[in-house]
């Protein structure tokens, strides 16, 4: 029995591929417990950045400039009025958020954090990933449906319209780099893994392949992925100042924050697909080009240094907070906090351990930097009117990725095409 | 070319919230701010909880004439009056206002008070911090409003005193 658990930790693989159904738990609990946090994270820093973009300064009060806000707002909704209303469809309407929740929390199953740091490395994954996150769709219509509602019932048909629009879009961007990972190699993958591996072996990151057809490719996605997740520009299933909230008006209390995980959620979930598309999944930056023990070594302490800085900007705040007595729980409680992140940059910088924990480093800098262009994104554009947004994905995006996909394909069979020339001519 | 000037326009608006956000806020962090006033910052012209001057000599400038009472619209202005006497001299003038309540529950902050008075006696402070949780005792005696002797001891002594040391809270 302790053999069985031990035993994995010395295989280079995938839980899921070692057959470890303990350690397949273990790191679906750890996945889970990491996206709750990184939401309540997000949802923090989502109001901060867009309050300073719109020169506020957002949450301040609960601890120090706020940062314990999302717990708060988390307990406010756990004790609100559980309310059902009294004409819905009490069973659908029960079941929406937990499909919307479970959806989203399942795709995360295949996302490859690292080599070994993911669940399981499905041979189908991106596709598994694509058909798990589209069933999202279906929680947010039985919600709008169930609520019995006008405005629910309009976001709802409104989401599903979009969904539907650029799922398209979306699917043939993310053809373009499946056909990456065959073309001029001749082994075709749609396993997570097997496409970092893919972009690992051809010594780049496909955004940059066969440039510019990478780039666009990734471009139509970004755009897709946006209004995939029911975001600003493309928030018009959940458009405050036209429906109320969308499909979720008739929703309060724990209900509600699962919708609200759900949306953040799948915000990972594309951002981990895009991530692992086009960005190289967990490589650090420049594998090749700055290769070398030394440079490994410089890479490896980023995880360390990152939390440093955190834990050094803690300490900085917990020096600069007000000398009053009423401050005197949060200036400790900053400074805990501070502590306690430097600690983790201490273990980080562990030989064993830092070799290990670098590609979920990476692979989280990027996707933080998606989520980061999410809420720059919702702080800079007006919401897309819905003519205007089926014309973007019906006649910018589609046509686009159609091109790109012919292109790429007739790219990658450049050298096939040119010797079949040379071959007829005589 | 449309393409790259509709990329240059998303850039360039994209890269206005960007500066946006390392810019400083414009908004206070009033409960937890800096100075006295714990960050809230007023114009000259706020219109907040009132203030009865005094003149040069310390005495009310309020001759108890009615005319702010008979000039609120929401009728808050309760005065009694009384006459001065040789032993016993609170005004300038022959009549001063024994008793001077402005009720808040009902106060529109409209400044019409301000503007009816003949002495300048009655005008706006900067107070604002008036929530109570009992209504009654939003009914302010004369007490309460008066600017104190010396310098401002009133209700509005904090906002009074920093006010007069010219004290701008820089951010």
């Amino acid at each position: 029995m302790f053999d069985a658990i031990t035993k994995y930790l010395s295989s280079a693989t995938t839980p899921g591929e070692a057959g470890s159904i303990f350690w397949a738990t273990i790191y679906i609990l750890i996945i889970t417990a990491g996206i709750s946090l990184s939401v309540i994270a997000m949802n923090w820093l989502e109001r901060k950045i867009l309050a300073h973009m719109q020169i506020r300064l957002g949450p301040m009060r609960v601890g120090p400039h706020g940062l314990l806000q999302p717990f708060a707002d988390a307990l406010k909704l756990l004790i609100k009025e559980d309310i059902i209303p009294a004409e819905a469809d009490k069973l659908v309407f029960w079941s929406a958020p937990v499909v919307v929740t479970m959806t989203a929390f399942t795709t995360f199953l295949v996302v490859p954090f690292g080599r070994t740091h993911a669940v399981t490395d499905m041979n189908i994954g991106i596709l598994f990933m694509l058909g798990v996150s589209s069933l999202g769709v279906l929680g947010i219509i039985m919600a709008g449906w169930s609520s019995n509602s006008h405005y629910p019932l309009m976001g709802s048909l409104r989401s599903s319209a979009q969904m539907v629009s650029y799922e398209i879009a979306m699917g043939l961007a993310i053809i373009c780099a499946v056909l990456m990972t065959s073309l001029q190699t001749g082994t075709g993958t749609l396993s997570m893994i097997g496409i970092v591996e893919a972009q690992a072996s051809q010594h780049t990151w496909f955004i940059f392949k066969f440039f510019p057809l990478g780039f666009l490719a990734f471009g139509v996605f970004a755009i897709a992925m946006v209004a995939e997740t029911n975001r600003a520009p493309f928030d018009l299933p959940e458009a405050e100042s036209e429906l109320v909230a969308g499909f979720h008006t008739e929703y309060s209390g724990f209900r509600w924050s699962l919708f609200f995980l759900a949306e953040y959620a799948a915000m990972l979930a594309v951002s981990s697909i895009a991530v692992t598309l086009w960005l190289g999944g967990w490589m650090r930056p420049f594998p090749n080009w700055l290769s070398g023990s030394i440079w490994n070594l410089a890479f490896s302490l980023f995880p360390a240094l990152t939390l440093f800085v955190l834990a050094g900007l803690c300490l900085l705040g917990t020096a600069r907070m007000p000398k009053i007595p009423q401050m005197k729980i949060q200036t400790v409680g900053l400074g805990i906090f501070g502590l306690l992140l430097g600690f983790i940059g201490l273990v980080l910088i562990i030989p064993g351990v830092r070799e290990r924990v670098q590609d979920i480093y990476w692979f989280v800098v990027k996707v933080a930097f998606f989520m980061y262009m999410y809420i720059w994104y919702r702080g800079t554009f007006p919401r897309y009117r819905f003519d205007q947004l089926m014309k973007v994905g019906w006649k910018v995006l589609l046509p686009t990725g159609l091109a790109v996909l012919i292109a790429t394909a007739l790219w990658g069979l450049l050298p096939q095409i040119s010797s079949a020339i040379v071959g007829v001519l005589p | 070319m449309g393409i790259v000037k509709n990329i240059a326009a998303i850039a360039k608006g994209m890269s206005v919230t960007f500066m946006e956000m390392f810019k400083p806020t414009i908004v206070e962090n009033y409960p937890d701010g800096p100075g006295p006033t714990r960050g809230a910052m007023f114009q000259d012209r706020f219109r907040g909880m009132h203030v009865l001057q005094r003149d040069e000599n310390g005495l009310e400038k309020c001759v108890a004439c009615f005319l702010c009472a008979a000039a609120c619209p929401s009728n808050c202005i309760y005065i009694e009056a009384a006459e001065n006497t040789e032993t016993h001299r609170v005004s300038g003038a022959e009549r001063y206002a024994k008793v001077y309540n402005i009720d808040y529950n009902r106060c529109i902050f409209c400044g019409y008070c301000v503007e009816a008075c003949p002495t300048d006696a009655i005008t706006h402070g900067h107070g604002f911090e008036l929530a109570t949780y009992n209504a009654s005792s939003l009914v302010y005696r004369k007490e309460q409003l008066l600017a104190g002797t010396p310098a401002h001891e009133g209700a509005n002594a904090i906002f009074s005193q920093y006010e007069n040391a010219r004290l701008i809270p820089k951010k």
